[in-house]
This record gives structure tokens, sequence and C-alpha cells, in this order.
């Protein structure tokens, strides 16, 4: 059976974020950069996570979502939304769901791409 | 000769070799020595935001660990990835003690970390140093160049380890009209670049580079500055899939290096869009 509003808590416990005190503002949305990849801002996240609405774990918008922290230093309620991205990536990734196969790079690419690229990508994208 | 503890970084030994190679030459004109004081490892690259995976610090309390033992009390990077995930580690270790007493219990091959290191970018060396000491070096300003100062995310983001202010950073912009070039502004230079996507959604780097370039080459700039690797790879190598002529982007400290009289110490071959041709015409570069 599927725990009521099990995602929430989840999603709260991993982040660390009070997810109650988003008034749907949409500051975050405004201002992130990538919000023309995403399929839900993150506005729109948030307020399915509140909703119990299981398909944004589906979301591609957590897999855009690089961490530049613009959402999250203009959050009029201080919630780091950046947090809450993370959270829903790591839940996928906890189920074994990689947003990467480092396999499929092509090698020409491999060459070129400096360390940090390569890094920072599988440690966000893998499990 | 005054000294500081230096971290590189990886991509200082591979493909930002000419970021290490300007940056101590310059700290150098300006009396101080970065020396490698410890056996440093990987950063991280990124900080880890879960709270409940203290696995993702190791990495970067290990070096601080390291550092601390060595008897550094500051460390100096040139990298805005390494300074971001070290300074975030730092920052949440001073903050929660339990999840210090476990980094240092699983760390248990290492000496514990006391929580004594300050983390610094050399942007920040820099303003400490003095713009007067800066000026007073140039032997060549950079005279009617018009440079966009690029910060990117992770000097400035989140805020309790920016550099400066978040929303109107001008602490790149100040170095640079120290060494006589002029600043272009663009909201966009504070956005991110795209950062890793350039492995796995390239078309994101490209919307994000196109954007950033577009605006900065509307206000009339030469060239961009950057404070990071990733950055450079993004908004440099990158430009080979936008067909649009390029426009160079280059480390602060080749800028400061070149004003410097230090050419042989900018390695400026190793850019995708060459910024000699530029350079010469422009006088500052024979």
């Amino acid at each position: 059976m599927r725990k009521e509003r099990e995602l929430l808590r989840r999603v709260m416990e991993i982040s660390g974020q009070n997810l109650y005190s988003c008034y749907q503002c949409g500051k975050c949305s405004a201002g992130c950069p990538s919000v023309d990849f995403m399929d839900f801002t993150p506005r729109e996240i948030i307020r399915a996570i509140l909703d119990d609405h299981e398909e944004v774990l589906h979301s591609q918008t957590p897999w855009i979502c690089a961490a530049c922290f613009t959402c999250t230093i203009r959050c009029p309620n201080e919630i780091d939304i950046s947090r809450i991205m993370e959270a829903l990536r790591q839940i996928r990734l906890r189920k074994m769901h990689d947003g990467i196969h480092p396999s499929k790079i092509p090698v020409d690419e491999l060459l070129e791409l400096p360390q940090i690229a390569l890094i920072s990508c599988f440690r966000k994208m893998t499990g | 000769m005054k000294e500081i503890a230096y971290f590189p970084g990886c991509t200082h030994l591979h493909t930002a070799s000419h970021f290490e190679r300007s940056a101590l030459s310059v700290f150098e004109a300006l009396g101080w020595r970065l020396v490698e004081k410890f056996n440093w490892i990987c950063c991280g690259t990124v900080h880890g935001l879960s709270t409940d995976n203290l696995m993702q610090n190791v990495s970067a309390v290990r070096n601080l660990a390291r550092a601390e033992s060595a008897g550094a009390r500051r460390i100096v990077t040139n990298c805005a990835m390494c300074y971001n995930t070290l300074k975030q580690a730092n920052e949440m270790v001073k903050r929660d003690e339990d999840a210090l007493k476990n980094l240092n219990e699983f760390m248990d091959d290492e000496p514990d970390y006391r929580g004594g290191v300050e983390v610094l970018h050399s942007l920040q060396l820099l303003r400490e140093i003095g713009l007067d000491e800066i000026e007073k070096r140039v032997v060549k300003p950079l005279e009617g160049l018009r440079v966009a100062p690029y910060y990117g995310c992770l000097l400035l983001r989140p805020r309790e380890v920016a550099i400066d202010n978040p929303e109107r950073p001008k602490i790149m912009d100040e170095v640079l009209k120290a060494i006589g070039a002029e600043i272009v502004r663009d909201a966009r230079l504070k956005y991110c670049c795209g950062s890793y996507h350039t492995v796995d959604r390239k078309e994101i780097v490209l919307s994000r580079i196109d954007e950033i370039i577009s605006a900065v080459r509307r206000r009339g700039a030469d060239l961009i500055a950057v404070a990071c690797p990733l950055c450079e790879f993004n908004l440099d190598k990158r430009q080979k899939f936008l067909n649009k002529g390029g426009l160079p982007v280059l480390y602060f400290t080749q800028l400061i290096a070149l004003a410097f009289g230090k050419e042989e110490d900018c390695l400026f071959e190793k850019h995708h869009v060459d910024p000699r041709p530029l350079l010469k015409e422009r006088g500052l570069l024979r």
C-alpha cells in the first residue's frame, strides 16, 4: 500500500527543507536559467510534491537542475530549492535509476572533457 | 616573499594549466608564493546537498584535515568549483558538530579535522593584497580592452560562501579595472553556464553560452574573463558548436599576467578561440 504524502515526507527528510512554507510566488522559476529545458518548473515541482503527485519522480526537472543556487538565494521564504532537487535525484538514484550511463559517452568527447565536468556529472547523476 | 598553502585542483595539472601558470606568475609578481603544503586529493567537485549522506563530503573534509595537520590556517585555490566544494563542506562541519565527529571517525587514517582552516579563492587573496599593489605592477595597461567578467555560480552562491554580493558582484570588475581594462556588465554574467551538462546534455550548455556571449557582444565586449575551469571549457571550447564567430574567453589571471608584462606565462595558445589576433590588434601583444 502506498502511504499518503510519503513523497513529501521523504523529500523533507532528505532535503531538510520545509516545503509547507512555499507560497508559490514563482521567483525560483522566474530566475532559473535552465527552466526552458524543464518539464515542470521548480514552483510546479514543489506544488506537485505538496499535492502528493508522485509522477514528479519521473520529471526531467531535477536532472536538468545543475545546482546553480540562483533560486536558493532568491526564495523569500529561504527554502533551499537546490536541496529539494537533490532529494528528488537521490530518491531515484537510491533505487538504481541513474541519470547517465558513462559507457555511452563517445570516446572523442571523453578525451576532451575536463575532469571536473565528468566527476561532477557522475556524482550528481549516478548512485 | 609571503607564503600561503595552495590547492591546485585536478584541472590545473591538465586542461587548465594556463590558469595555474598565469596565477602563480601574478602572485609571485605581487610577492606571494602559493605552496602545495599537503597531499591534496580531488575536492569532490560538487557539494552534497542531502542531509543524510555525509559520504559526499569525505573528499573535501579529508583535504581540510590534511591542510590543518600540515599547519595551514588558510588555503587558496583558483578553481571556483574547488573553492565552492571545500568552502561549503568547511561551513557545514563548522556548523554541525555531529557531522564533523562522524566524518572524523570515518577517516580514522587521518588526523582529526578541528575546523581551523579558512578556504579562500584567489580573487579574495588579490583583494587582500590590494588594488593599489596590483596597479603598481602594471607595465602594459589593458587600455581600451572591453572585458565582461563572468562570475558564474560558484563564487557567488549559496550566500554563505559568496566571495562578494551575490546579486551585484564587483570583485573581478575591480581587479580588471586596476589593470586598465574597461568593464562590460550584464546580468547573465552571474548565471549558470550549464556546468556538467556539457557531458550529458550539451544542448543546455550551447543555449546558455549563446545567450551569455550574444548579450555581452551586444554590449560591445571584446572578451570574457572567467575564474572557473568548467566555465572556461563551456564558454570557450564549446563555442566550436555555435558557428557564430568566436569571442575570446580568458582566465582573469591571464589578463593580469599580460598587464604585468608576463606574456610567457599566459599560454594563449591553449584556447579554442584564439585571443592573440585581438590582443595584437590592440597593441597588447607582439
